[in-house]
Formats: C-alpha cells, sequence, structure tokens
C-alpha cells in the first residue's frame, strides 16, 4: 500500500482527503505511483505531469522521506519506507514567493 | 420574470451575481473553485443551465469544468466526482487534454511561432482564456488557447480537438507573444452564418474562418500599429477585443491595443473611431444589446500604465458607432482610481433597458441597468477580475 499526500487544490479536485493510499503492480516509482494515482483518480490527469509528455509540472514538487526527488529519474525505485507505506509520496506545490 | 445571472471569473476563484430583472437587489455565491484563476466562464445560448468554465493554474494547469443546473454543482466533464468510469467509455481526464495537431494530414508543418527573441519557439499549451458555447447545441463550445489556437469540443467538453486551420493557413510561424503571452481571447459565433466565426490573437491579429473553421484569413486591413516594424503588416497587432452586436453580424468593434476600430464587412477594412476619447488604449468593449451602434469602452492610461486616465474610473459610450464618445461616471469613482478593466470583463444583458456590467483589477463588479447612464458597485472586494458574462434568463 503506497501513501500519497496531495496539496490542497488536487484534494478538492480528486474529492479524497489529505491522504489516499494506492496498490502499485510491480517496482514502486515515480512513474508507477502516478500512473496508479491518475488510474484511480483520472480527474487529476494533467495536473501533476503534462498530459503530452508526462512530464512533472514545473512548479510542482515530489519529496519523500524528507528528500526532494523531484529531478530523480521517474523510473528509479523510490525509498524502501514509500514502497512499503512506512513513509508517504509527497506532491506539493512550489513556494508562491508572494507574487499570485 | 426576468433573471440574470452574472458570471464572474476572478484570480482566485469564481462568483455567481443573481438578481430579478430590476437588478438593484443581489444575491451574491462563491467563491467556487476557490484558490484558482478563472478566466473565463460563459453560458449556453441554447440551454442557460448549461455553463463552462476554464479554471487554471500555474501549479496545476488547466482543467475544464461544467455545470448542468445553472451553477449549482460542476464537474469536470467525462469525469463525474467519486465515478470511476463513465458508461460511454470516455477516457476520464480528457477534458484537461488540450493537445495541438501534429498529425501529417494537417498538423506538421505548424511547429513554431516567434519567441520574444524572434526564433522559432515550439507551441506550448498553457491555458484556456475563453470558452464560446454553440448559440444552437449546448455540447459543442470552443476553447481560445494560449500559445494561441482554437478547439472545438462536440461532447460537452470531454474532449477537444484543435481547429488547425487556424495556425496552419500561413502566418503562423509568424506570431509572436506580447507581454502577456499569446493567447486567442476572442471567438465570436455568426448567429446568420453557421459557417463563420471571427477570433482574435494577442498578439497576432484578428481572423475570420467561413467554412466552420477549415479555414482561415487575416483580417487586419486597416489596423495600424507602431509598435511593429511594419505599422501595415498583414499580422503581428495586438487586438484586444472584438465585440460585435448579434442583430448586425457584419459590424464588429475593436479595441485594439492602442486605437478603437470598427468595420462594416465583417473585418475585410477597418476604420478608426477613436474620435474624442482621452486615450484610446484599452481592453474592453462591448456593443448594446438593443442598439448596434452603440458601443462602450473603458480608456486605460496607456500600455505602461494598465489603469484609468486620470484616476477616474469612466465607461465611455457612443451612440454613433465610434467618433464621438461621452463619459458615464454616475456611480462610478472619480477621484483617486486606479484600477483596470480587462478585455473579457465587460458584457450586456438583453434586457430593456439593456444592462451593462463590468469588472474591475480591484474586485469590484459594476451594474448600469440603464444602459450606462447611472453604476452601482453589485461587489466592491472580490479578488482581482478576469472576466464578466451575463445570462438574461426567463
Amino acid at each position: 500500500m503506497i501513501r500519497v499526500i496531495l496539496p490542497t487544490h488536487l484534494r478538492n479536485l480528486a474529492h479524497v482527503g489529505s491522504e489516499v493510499t494506492l496498490e502499485v503492480a510491480g517496482p514502486v516509482t515515480q512513474r508507477s505511483v502516478l500512473d496508479a494515482l491518475e488510474g484511480k483518480y483520472p480527474m487529476l490527469r494533467g495536473t501533476i505531469r503534462d498530459h503530452g509528455t508526462l512530464q512533472r509540472r514545473a512548479f510542482l514538487r515530489y519529496f519523500a522521506c524528507e528528500e526532494d526527488l523531484s529531478h530523480e529519474p521517474p523510473d528509479e525505485p523510490l525509498p524502501e519506507a514509500v514502497a512499503s507505506g512506512k513513509e508517504p509520496f509527497i506532491v506539493i506545490g512550489a513556494i508562491a514567493g508572494g507574487k499570485t | 420574470m426576468s433573471k440574470v445571472r452574472v458570471l464572474v471569473g476572478t484570480r482566485k476563484g469564481a462568483f455567481m451575481l443573481t438578481s430579478d430583472g430590476k437588478r438593484e437587489k443581489w444575491d451574491v455565491s462563491g467563491p467556487h473553485f476557490s484558490g484558482w484563476e478563472m478566466y473565463h466562464l460563459k453560458g449556453s445560448p441554447a440551454d442557460p443551465n448549461r455553463i463552462y468554465a476554464s479554471q487554471t493554474s500555474g501549479w496545476f494547469g488547466q482543467i475544464i469544468q461544467r455545470s448542468d443546473d445553472g451553477g449549482k454543482t460542476w464537474h469536470q466533464p467525462g469525469t463525474p466526482p467519486g465515478e470511476t468510469t463513465t458508461p460511454d467509455g470516455t477516457p476520464k481526464g480528457e477534458s484537461n487534454k488540450f493537445v495541438y495537431d501534429t498529425s501529417a494530414e494537417t498538423g506538421a508543418p505548424m511547429t513554431t511561432h516567434q519567441f520574444y527573441d524572434g526564433k522559432p519557439h515550439p507551441w506550448e499549451f498553457k491555458r484556456v482564456w475563453h470558452l464560446e458555447p454553440s448559440l444552437t447545441d449546448p455540447d459543442t463550445v470552443y476553447a481560445g488557447v494560449e500559445d494561441a489556437a482554437i478547439f472545438k469540443s462536440t461532447d460537452g467538453g470531454k474532449n477537444w480537438k484543435e481547429l488547425s486551420g487556424l495556425r496552419g493557413h500561413g502566418t503562423g510561424p509568424k506570431w509572436q507573444p506580447g507581454a502577456g503571452g499569446m493567447c486567442l481571447h476572442t471567438i465570436i459565433l455568426d448567429p446568420k452564418n453557421p459557417k463563420r466565426i471571427w477570433i482574435a490573437i494577442s498578439s497576432a491579429g484578428a481572423f475570420r474562418t467561413d467554412d466552420a473553421g477549415k479555414t482561415w484569413k487575416p483580417i487586419n486591413k486597416g489596423l495600424r500599429s507602431q509598435y511593429i516594424p511594419d505599422p501595415d503588416a498583414e499580422v503581428g497587432h495586438c487586438v484586444h477585443h472584438i465585440a460585435m452586436n448579434p442583430q448586425r453580424p457584419g459590424t464588429l468593434f475593436m479595441q485594439k491595443h492602442w486605437d478603437v476600430m470598427r468595420s462594416d464587412d465583417a473585418g475585410d477594412n477597418w476604420t478608426e473611431v477613436s474620435g474624442n476619447l482621452p486615450t484610446d488604449f484599452g481592453f474592453a468593449i462591448d456593443v448594446h444589446a438593443h442598439e448596434p451602434e452603440t458601443i462602450y469602452v473603458v480608456p486605460i492610461k496607456s500600455d505602461g500604465e494598465h489603469f484609468v486616465h486620470e484616476g477616474k474610473l469612466r465607461v465611455f459610450r457612443s451612440k454613433t458607432g465610434g467618433n464621438e464618445w461621452t463619459p458615464l461616471t454616475k456611480g462610478l469613482p472619480q477621484k483617486d482610481c486606479y484600477v483596470n478593466v480587462l478585455r473579457d470583463a465587460m458584457s450586456v444583458d438583453t434586457l430593456d433597458k439593456c444592462g451593462i456590467y463590468f469588472g474591475t483589477s480591484g474586485g469590484q463588479v459594476y451594474c448600469s441597468a440603464d444602459a450606462g447612464d447611472s453604476w452601482n458597485p453589485i461587489v466592491r472586494d472580490l479578488p482581482a477580475v478576469l472576466s464578466v458574462e451575463v445570462q438574461t434568463l426567463g
């Protein structure tokens, strides 16, 4: 069971609470977790990754185990603590800096 | 009894303002989609309970929302909340998907436009600026997007397909963004000719199709813009907005970056009608619902100072189709006012007397229930207003 924490706006879009749980078949990677997330909550397609390229949207970050994994290759295994469900995979919006 | 419903898009959510035909007492609902930039909301003329909304965010991208009950509830088309499959098998999340045509048949030549540095730059979808529902079919709706292109949905917003003849007609590689990006912000459907559509792009200009979007041509003859190398160029003009009275589809009014223009031949030729305006820079322009020669603009000081002239919020009205303008000030602040009124933030109802509405960057939405003679604020303290559309109901 993979735990994922979403930012508020995406929780509202998906009609979920602060944390969602996912079943991921095979290796637990950024790609497999996000594939599973979008499969379960298709209204999130395009909001975390670009629809066409599946690249991470520029103002979103991926955190886990107090590390920023945003620049890790999408098919790299996530930390064991994420794969085991001990720690959540966190999708978080970058800091706005006050402009908006 | 008649009612009006004003759909307001702001930087931080959408609001709906409703009143009876007197337009004196208002109910305010919202924020809907709290915290999101709501670039535009518009109701279907064929079914006023069908409303489309563009919900967007620098963080999370583009969402299309739809209401089938006049704004009481909303959903992403094809992706009802709480359901994991759709009865018709539509792939969910496709309503968020705006993919430029790259097909070998029609899309292959359309690879780049000019960037700020003049170099070729690939088209990148950013957001939907404007949604224009069909005049006759609630499930058909057009979307004007940034980077500039027009998309069409015929299934209520579940899926979108580019009308690629616009980008592909030949001048597309010459288009260049202005400071606000390269957005297709105006879509006008001809009520008498279902195959004719006008669109406008900042900063490429105005274009028209006469075959329902297959082919397009620039219609910028008569526009003159000092900020481009060739002031009379075929494309490159920063058109800010175009308005038309549905009773007279051949007559168009344009607020260009600078200059207010009119065309009486469906855009083939334009003439300037700025006349005695204190400044002819601006964004919003609209036409009286029952008087095709009565038009409204809100002059903005300059392209470097996006606020109203002399600290006075004034709507200017011409009853002569331009050139002769009268300031309308009753009920509007006439000192220390420095707001802007954006291109999609003015609208008219079809009641008698015609109601005029506009929203400001300061969060006020004003209504005139007497065609502009006097104004009252419906709300004063919303987030910055991006768009205002009015539905006349009943």
